[in-house]
């Protein structure tokens, strides 16, 4: 790995680190969830930037993480570590279903075969609404949060370990990202989405790199769903509507599709524009909405994916 | 009630989504079959021929009748032109590629639903039918209006079948369908037939929604659920079939009216959903489309 | 001479159509075998079959020996066929060096660039593929073929749209393959054909019609009759 990449991403890191010293209160819980989220949009990423799938439906992945994580909690009497893995490990599972029974599927097909799994566990988690809570949503409460780490007790509720812990995960997350696309996977994964019967032609296994990308891409989203649900104390059912599954294509794209680093600052900027915007508008889903559409017409590889290809090239 | 007549009335509640669905999922078809695209925002252009219907009946003086003629006529007007709009400045700058379609019109479907939500608000708005003649049944009353959406639309699909079947224009369409080079070669304006095709395919949706809105009341979130389900007949019904369609149309008006009569409407939905996602998996040109050469 | 690859009633139909059937087919190691016949014959599919690419609907295939019918194409490749597409089908977006890469399975890597020498691409190693002109792109495709090591290199009517002074170029290239291993050439252009082929199977509507050296090949009669339209 050349020096310029682990200096770029490093120093993505650090400044967020340092960030929370001098952010106020307000924009340490904003950059929180963003952490958080971006960990979402960092596995979207791997399957839709990186093998080309496009999926509508990792809303699915991200409830799954979410329910994972607050039913463990608040049913089945876990403590929040355990809850996580708990959720992190049903992710893992409910990816691999999936992902071999839509994987069956391309192109179109795919697309709507993912939204309509997604849609018709978003209607089971209504359905389910005696577990689940339905709309109104699970809260987790604040005793249910603290946990001893080695002894030493956490509790997260405390902004600044929260804080802490999502840039952990997100940290964690673009080494991953960074180690997957500069192996052979990664490769393997750009020369399915460039040709892919090229690529079975050349004695590569599709189906199972395809299903490798969506297995990582869905735990992603299953542990930043989980890491949600933890963090932020709530599941709710919206968190598991189509418009969740949306929300990541729109943050890769903005940031950067098969950039490492685009997701992250797609999700970034959006999450604020929204959040800027819902402060004088109730119609804040309108920008996403003409984000998206300015995003196809005029810029469809994004800020990074631009930046890469007019100046920097090396940009894993 | 007894058995026999709950299933009754559940078949006929059955027999009008099913109407209704299957002249919602005609647009979508027609639009897939020919343009190899898919339009997400199709359930926002059903939405916003409710809201139009409504707002048309509101306004119109006379009777509701005269309301709903009106509707019936200035809703796929105007959902027409929107769609005409869309199709000019939004899917031929991207060329017609799938994924940008699907993304564009996802942004549109977003954009139509805030927009519908700024002017019209969030509350739901009831329409009155045009008329209120119940036929007596031994056993409950059913809404005249009710078995008139059936007619109507069974009429409306005639109707386009016949102009695909056997006009000059459906000859051109299938055409198209076939191949867009030949198309071109044949020197048929493929550009025209395109945008003919989207936006035939906006004003049928408008209509079903225009004939819907009488029974169920227009809101600006009511565009997910029918895009939805005319996703799972087309799907199941073969992408680019009319017959299937239609066929896939009263299974799952059918069987969705059965099951959210005796079990629950969300039960029903998470079996449609089911459903499809299986078809596509097994079967990937659908019940009754023929698959890809 | 050993037996490379073998099929015995090898047949394929699509609804009612028999595309191919009943062939029994064997490429011996170290030759150049071509495969020709008239639009239609089945060629096409034949090689399919070969690859991998569809399924037959009845026979078996066999490859050193093993039953390989059921194999899928990529695992095909994996012991040793490697199919050149008859519509150019490289990694546009990709760098000239990087196709290779992929073929050689060292994706990312620093492969070897020994397949881009022998078809005289070495110097456009870091062009991206889909700037090369179109014969340069044939080669590329061969030269992904090459970096496979096969065993089998299936190249599918490799000279199509080629000028002619590329093919003469060309020949020089698949003679120099047919050194070190086995080339199942399908083709149109027949002098080419008879130039470079050890030996030639003419396929006609999915039957084998005639087999034997060029020679023989070109004096048989229902091959007149059939594809060269004499007689």
């Amino acid at each position: 790995m050349t020096a310029r990449i682990v200096a770029l991403h490093g120093a993505v890191i650090v400044a967020l680190f340092l960030a929370q010293f001098v952010a106020s209160d307000y924009a340490v819980l904003t950059i929180t969830r963003i952490m958080v989220l971006a960990v979402y949009a960092l596995g979207y990423n791997i399957l839709f930037g990186y093998a080309g799938l496009l999926s509508l439906g990792h809303a699915m992945f991200f409830a799954t993480g979410l329910y994972g994580a607050a039913l463990g909690v608040t049913r089945l009497g876990m403590a929040a570590p355990e809850a996580f893995l708990f959720a992190t490990f049903c992710g893992v599972i409910v990816s691999i279903v999936i992902g071999f029974v839509a994987l069956r599927a391309s192109g179109v097909a795919f697309m709507i075969v993912t939204l309509m799994f997604s849609q018709a566990a978003f209607l089971a988690v209504l359905y389910f609404g005696d577990i689940t809570r339905g709309d109104e949503g699970i809260v987790i409460k604040d005793g249910q949060r603290m946990f001893p780490l080695f002894g030493v007790p956490m509790n997260l509720a405390d902004p600044v370990l929260r804080y802490n812990i999502a840039l952990a995960f997100l940290a964690v997350a673009i080494v991953l990202c960074l180690i997957a696309v500069r192996s052979k996977i990664g490769h393997v994964l750009v020369a399915i989405r460039e040709n892919e019967s090229r690529t079975a032609m050349l004695g590569y296994d599709v189906k199972r790199y395809k299903l490798i990308a969506f297995v990582l891409s869905g735990s992603f989203a299953a542990v930043s769903g989980a890491a949600y649900a933890l963090l932020f104390a709530y599941a709710g059912s919206t968190l598991a509507s189509i418009q969740y599954s949306i929300h990541p294509l729109l943050w890769t794209l903005l940031g950067g599709a098969a950039t490492v680093l685009g997701p992250v600052l797609g999700t970034a900027l959006m999450f604020l524009l929204v959040d800027f915007a819902s402060g004088f508008t109730s119609a804040s889903l309108l920008f996403v909405g003409v984000a998206l559409i300015l995003l196809v017409l005029f810029f469809p590889k994004g800020i990074l994916g631009t930046l890469r290809q007019r100046y920097w090239r090396w940009l894993p | 009630m007894a058995f026999f007549p709950h299933l009754l009335l559940a078949l006929l509640e059955g027999t009008v989504a099913a109407a209704v669905l299957a002249l919602s999922a005609l647009g979508l078809s027609l639009v897939f079959g020919v343009m190899r695209v898919v339009n997400v925002a199709h359930g926002e252009f059903f939405m916003l021929g409710a809201m139009l219907a409504w707002f048309v009946a509101k306004m119109a003086p006379g009777g509701p009748a005269v309301g709903f003629l009106a509707a019936l006529i200035v809703a796929p007007l105007l959902v027409g032109a929107l769609a005409f709009v869309t199709e000019r400045l939004l899917l031929r700058r991207i060329n017609y590629d799938p994924e940008a379609t699907i993304v564009a019109t996802i942004g549109l479907m977003f954009v139509i639903q805030q927009l519908a939500l700024s002017v019209f608000g969030a509350d739901a708005k009831a329409v009155p039918a045009p008329f209120s003649y119940r036929i007596a049944l031994p056993w409950f009353g059913f809404s005249g209006y009710k078995l008139f959406v059936v007619v109507a639309s069974v009429a409306l699909l005639l109707g386009v079948w016949w102009v695909l079947a056997k006009t000059k224009l459906g000859l051109i369409m299938r055409v198209t369908q076939f191949d867009r080079e030949t198309a071109t070669a044949f020197g048929i304006p493929v550009n025209q037939v395109y945008s003919a095709v989207f936006v035939a395919g906006a004003a049928l949706v408008a209509i079903a929604a225009v004939l819907i809105v009488p029974i169920q009341q227009a809101h600006y979130l009511m565009g997910l659920d029918p895009l939805l389900m005319s996703f799972i007949v087309v799907i199941i019904g073969g992408l680019g079939s009319i017959k299937g369609s239609v066929i896939a149309a009263v299974i799952i008006g059918l069987s969705d009216g059965v099951i959210s009569i005796f079990f629950s409407p969300t039960l029903a939905s998470i079996i449609a959903t089911l459903a499809v996602a299986l078809v596509l998996v097994f079967r990937p040109q659908g019940l009754f489309g023929v698959p890809a050469r | 001479m050993t037996v490379l690859l073998e099929t015995r009633g090898l047949s394929k139909s699509f609804g009612g159509l028999k595309a191919v059937s009943g062939v029994d087919f064997r490429v011996e190691k170290g030759e150049v075998r071509a495969v020709i016949g008239p639009n239609g014959a089945g060629k096409t599919t034949f090689v399919s079959l070969i690859s991998g690419r569809i399924a037959p609907s009845a026979g078996t295939i066999l490859f050193e020996g093993d039953d390989i019918t059921a194999l899928r194409a990529f695992r095909r490749v994996q012991k040793g066929i490697a199919y050149t597409f008859q519509i150019t089908s490289i990694y546009q977006n990709l760098s000239v060096a990087e196709n290779v890469a992929l073929a050689a399975h060292q994706p990312g890597g620093r492969a070897s660039l020994e397949p881009l020498e022998r078809v005289g691409l070495a110097g456009r190693a870091s062009q991206i593929a889909g700037t090369l002109a179109y014969g340069h792109q044939r080669l590329l495709e061969v030269a992904m073929g090459l970096a496979l090591k096969p065993k089998l290199l299936i190249l599918d009517e490799p000279t199509q749209g080629l000028s002619d002074a590329e093919i003469v170029d060309f020949i020089g290239l698949v003679r120099d393959l047919a050194k070190d291993g086995t080339v199942l050439l399908i083709e149109h252009n027949m002098p080419l054909v008879m130039e470079l082929a050890s030996r030639i199977t003419v396929l006609d509507r999915g039957m084998i019609l005639a087999e034997g050296t060029p020679e023989e090949v070109r004096a048989n009669p229902s091959v007149q009759a059939a594809y060269l339209g004499t007689g």
